[in-house]
C-alpha cells in the first residue's frame, strides 16, 4: 500500500511539535521508535495520526520507555535506514545511556528534544536542563527558537547527520510550550521538495546487508577507546561544522531561509550583547532594538549549533563588544552556567577586552520578560563603561526572595 | 518461508558452517558457546544477532576482533531485546518500501542475554518486546549469576547458592530467595512460543529453536548454561552438570505454546531421575549446604523440585 502525499498550504499555522511531526513525515523516516512525554508528546501523537491516515509508510513502534525508544532507534539505525524519535526532560535523562551508545556507534539518528526542566521538584515546563544534561553525549545539537525553525532544522539535521563523512546523531532542541505549544505561521515545503532535499537514505555498515556481516557495539579498553573518542571529536571539530555550513547554504538556496551556527542580531557595532538560546533569543532581539532607540548599542547572539560549539564564531562575533552576558536556562549546580563557561572559553585567549557576566534565568518555565532584559542591558552598559563587571559574575533573574549573586 | 535445516546426527551438526567462531575469550568449559553454536547451526537463514553486555558480549567482540560471521549488535546491559526489535522493524520498513539489498532472504532476529541482563536489568525491555510480539527470539543464557562481573547474585540465583553479594558464612546459607520463574512470566505475555532448553539435550533444543524460527512473532527461550567458574566445577564436566540439571528435574525441559499449552519435552524415566542432592553436591556454590545446620535446605530443594514437576505435569494434562 503506497502512502499518500499531503497537500500543505504555503504557510501553515503549526506549533513546534506539529512542525516537527510534519518534518519527520516528509523525511519519510523508516523507523520511529518512541515513548510519549510532556511536552514532546504531540510529536509522537502527530506522527501516529499520520501513520493511521496512511501518510507514513515506515514502521512506528510505541515502546515501553524512553530508554527502549532510543534502544530501538539504535537497532533500527544499525540495520540501515532513516530513524527518528522525540522526547523531553526525564525521558531524555532515562535515555541518556543510549545517547552515548548511539553516537559512539556513529548512527545518524534524529532526536527532537522539547526542552523541559528536570525534577526534583517535578516540573513540566520549559528550561534547558535536559539540553545541558546530554551536551557532552557526542550528538550534534541544533537549537530552534521558533516552530518554523523546529521544522526547518529537522531537514537540515537529517542531511548533516546521514552524510557518510559525518555519521553522527543529531538533536533538534525547541523550548517546551513556548515553542512546542505556540502556534505560529510556518512556511512549508511540499512533500516532494522536502524529501528531495534530504534524499534517499544511503546505508553504511548496515546489518541488513547479509553479504557483508558487521559487528556493531564492540568493546575497547585502554588500547583503543581513546583513539575512537579522539577521532570522533576530531570529526566534530573539523568535518561537522563544514557540513553544517554547507547544508545551511543548500537549504537557503531552496527556501530563502538562511541559518548560521550563531545567529547575530545587530552585532556589527554592538557595545553590549546577550548570548542565549531558545525563545529568549526573540525576546532579546526585541529588547535590543528598543535599547538602541535609547542610545545603547545592543546586540544578540543566538546559539543555533550548541554542539559542536562554535567557539571561533563566538570569539569573532564578540571581538569588538565591550560587555556580554551569557544567559543560562539551567540550574548550574555549583558552578557557572554552561554557556558562561563556553563563552569564557571562546574569549579567554583572545585579544578581546570584553567583560563577561552570567545570568541564570527561566528555570521550570519562569518567564523572561522584556523588563528583565532592559535591566540586563542597562547593567551591561554600566559594565562596558567601567571596563569591568560591576556586579558579581553570576546573578539570577526573576527568582523570588533576596537577590542571588555569586562568584 | 525458509527451508528447515535437516540435522541427522551430532557429527553433522558439529561440523556445520560456523557463524560463531571458536576464536573467542569464553572460559574453557563455558556452556554459552555450546548453546550459541546450537542455536546458530539450527538454521541456514541469515541472522541478525544482538547480545546484552555480559560474558558472551565481552568475550566475542573485543575490537579489532569479532567472533561473529553474521550481523551482530551490542548496545548495553539491558537492551539487546529492543536492539533486535528495532532491527526487525527496519527490516519490515525496508521490505514494504522495496529497499532491501537482498529481498529474497529470510533473516532471523535473535537476541542473547545472561540471566542478569534478562531476569533483572533488561526485564522491562524483554517484556515490552514480547508484548509487542516482534518477530524475534530472545534467548537467556541462564547461568544463575552475574558471571561476567565476578559472581554477584541475580534474581535467577537459586536459594542456598553462595554468590559474592550473598555469600555463605557462619550465619548465612547464601542466597535466601527462590529463583524467579521467568518462563511463566514470559509465557503470560501470551507469546506464540516459549521454551526451556539445555545444551546436553541438543536434539530437543534444536527442535525448539527451529520451531521458534518457524514461529511468526515473539519467542522466548531459557537455556540453562552451567558456569564452570561460578558454579565451581571442573571445566571438563559441563555436560555432566547439564545432565544432572535436566535429569534431576531442577531444569525441566518444556515448552509453552500461545501462553497456555504446556508440553514437557524431556521426561526421564523414573529410575533415571537423579536426586537433587547429587546436582547440588557437584557444585562448589552449594558446598556449605552439606553442613549439618543447612541440610534441611537440601530437603526443601527436593520438595520444591518435586512440586514443580507435579505442577508442570498437571499443566500439561490440563491443556489450558
Amino acid at each position: 500500500m503506497a502512502f499518500d502525499k499531503m497537500e500543505l498550504r504555503d504557510t501553515e499555522v503549526w506549533d513546534g511539535n506539529l512542525a516537527a511531526a510534519h518534518a519527520l513525515r516528509q523525511c519519510q523516516v523508516d523507523v520511529v521508535s518512541a515513548y510519549p512525554i510532556t511536552p514532546s508528546t504531540p510529536i509522537v501523537e502527530g506522527y501516529a495520526k499520520f501513520k493511521s491516515d496512511n501518510y507514513v509508510e515506515g514502521e512506528f513502534i510505541m515502546v515501553e520507555s524512553e530508554h527502549a525508544a532510543m534502544s530501538g532507534c539504535i537497532g533500527a539505525a544499525a540495520a540501515g535506514g532513516r530513524v527518528a524519535t522525540a522526547t523531553s526532560s526525564q525521558g531524555l535523562a532515562l535515555m541518556a545511556e543510549t545517547l552515548y551508545q548511539a553516537s559512539g556507534m556513529r548512527l545518524p539518528i534524529i532526536l527532537n528534544i522539547v526542552n523541559r526542566a528536570l525534577a526534583a521538584p517535578l516540573n513540566v515546563n520549559g528550561d534547558h536542563s535536559d539540553m545541558y544534561l546530554v551536551r557532552d553525549s557526542g550528538w550534534i545539537q541544533f537549537d530552534a527558537f521558533s516552530p518554523q525553525e523546529a521544522y526547518d532544522l529537522n531537514f537540515i539535521a537529517f542531511k548533516v547527520a546521514e552524510d557518510h563523512e559525518v555519521r553522527t546523531p543529531a538533536v533538534i532542541n525547541q523550548d517546551g510550550f513556548m515553542t512546542s505549544h505556540t502556534a505560529q505561521g510556518v512556511k512549508t515545503m511540499d512533500d516532494d521538495t522536502a524529501f528531495n532535499f534530504v534524499g534517499e537514505f544511503k546505508p553504511m555498515n548496515d546489518m541488513l546487508d547479509f553479504e557483508h556481516p558487521v559487528t556493531h557495539g564492540v568493546q575497547t579498553e585502554e588500547d583503543w577507546h581513546f583513539e575512537h573518542k579522539a577521532r570522533q571529536h576530531n570529526d566534530m571539530m573539523t568535518i561537522v561544522p563544514q557540513k553544517i555550513d554547507a547544508v545551511f547554504e543548500e537549504f537557503a538556496k531552496l527556501t530563502g531561509r538562511k541559518y548560521n551556527q550563531i545567529e547575530k542580531y545587530d552585532m556589527d557595532d554592538a557595545d553590549v550583547a546577550v548570548v542565549c538560546m531558545g525563545t529568549s533569543v526573540e525576546t532579546a532581539r526585541e529588547v535590543a532594538k528598543e535599547m538602541r532607540e535609547k542610545g545603547i548599542k545592543a546586540g544578540v547572539v543566538g546559539i543555533r549549533v550548541f554542539r559542536p560549539f562554535p567557539f571561533m564564531a563566538i570569539a569573532e562575533a564578540l571581538k569588538d563588544v565591550k560587555a556580554v552576558a551569557a544567559l543560562d536556562r539551567s540550574a548550574p549546580g555549583g558552578t557557572a552556567g554552561a554557556l558562561f563557561n563556553e563563552i569564557a572559553g571562546s574569549l579567554f585567549n583572545s585579544d578581546s577586552k570584553i567583560v563577561l557576566s552570567g545570568y541564570i534565568y527561566g528555570l521550570g518555565g519562569r518567564d523572561l520578560t522584556k523588563r528583565h532584559l532592559v535591566d540586563l542591558y542597562t547593567e551591561l552598559q554600566a559594565n562596558a563603561d567601567a571596563g569591568k563587571v560591576l556586579t558579581q559574575q553570576q546573578q539570577f533573574i526573576g527568582v523570588r526572595g533576596p537577590k542571588l549573586a555569586y562568584l | 518461508m525458509s527451508e528447515m535445516k535437516k540435522i541427522k546426527n551430532l557429527k553433522e551438526f558439529s561440523t556445520s558452517a560456523d557463524r560463531f567462531e571458536g576464536a573467542n575469550l569464553l572460559c574453557p568449559g563455558c556452556a554459552h558457546s555450546i548453546i550459541v553454536r546450537e542455536v546458530l547451526n539450527a538454521t541456514n537463514d541469515d541472522l541478525v544477532l544482538a547480545a546484552s553486555t555480559g560474558c558472551l558480549e565481552v568475550c566475542t567482540a573485543v575490537y579489532p576482533y569479532t567472533s561473529w560471521d553474521a550481523s551482530w549488535i551490542h548496545i548495553g546491559f539491558e537492551n539487546s531485546s529492543t536492539a533486535v526489535a528495532g532491527a526487525e522493524a527496519m527490516y519490515k520498513a525496508l521490505k514494504i518500501k522495496g529497499r532491501l539489498k537482498q529481498p529474497d532472504r529470510n533473516p532471523k532476529f535473535v537476541a542473547f542475554g545472561g540471566d542478569g541482563a534478562s531476569y533483572d536489568i533488561g526485564f522491562q525491555w524483554i517484556s515490552g518486546c514480547m508484548e509487542r510480539n516482534h518477530d524475534m527470539m530472545y534467548i537467556v543464557l541462564d547461568n544463575e549469576v552475574y558471571a561476567n562481573t565476578g559472581g554477584q547474585r541475580s534474581s535467577s540465583t537459586p536459594i542456598g547458592s553462595s554468590a559474592t553479594t550473598t555469600p555463605s558464612g557462619s550465619v548465612s546459607y547464601g542466597e535466601t530467595k527462590n529463583k524467579k520463574d521467568m518462563m511463566s512470566i514470559m509465557a503470560a505475555h501470551n507469546i506464540p512460543y516459549a521454551a526451556q532448553v539445555a545444551p546436553n539435550k541438543w536434539k530437543d533444543m534444536v527442535k525448539k529453536i527451529q520451531k521458534g524460527f518457524a514461529t511468526e512473532g515473539a519467542v522466548f527461550i531459557n537455556a540453562v548454561s552451567p558456569c564452570t567458574t561460578e558454579w565451581k566445577f571442573d571445566p571438563k564436566d559441563t555436560m555432566h552438570l547439564t545432565d544432572l540439571a535436566t535429569d534431576s528435574l531442577v531444569f525441566p525441559l518444556y515448552e509453552v505454546i500461545d501462553g497456555h499449552e504446556l508440553n514437557i519435552t524431556y521426561r526421564p524415566k523414573e529410575k533415571d531421575i537423579v536426586p537433587v542432592e547429587e546436582y547440588l553436591a557437584a557444585q562448589g556454590r552449594f558446598k556449605h549446604l552439606f553442613k549439618d545446620q543447612y541440610k534441611y535446605l537440601i530437603k526443601e530443594w527436593q520438595e520444591r523440585v518435586d512440586a514443580n514437576w507435579v505442577y508442570l505435569n498437571r499443566r500439561e494434562e490440563a491443556r489450558v
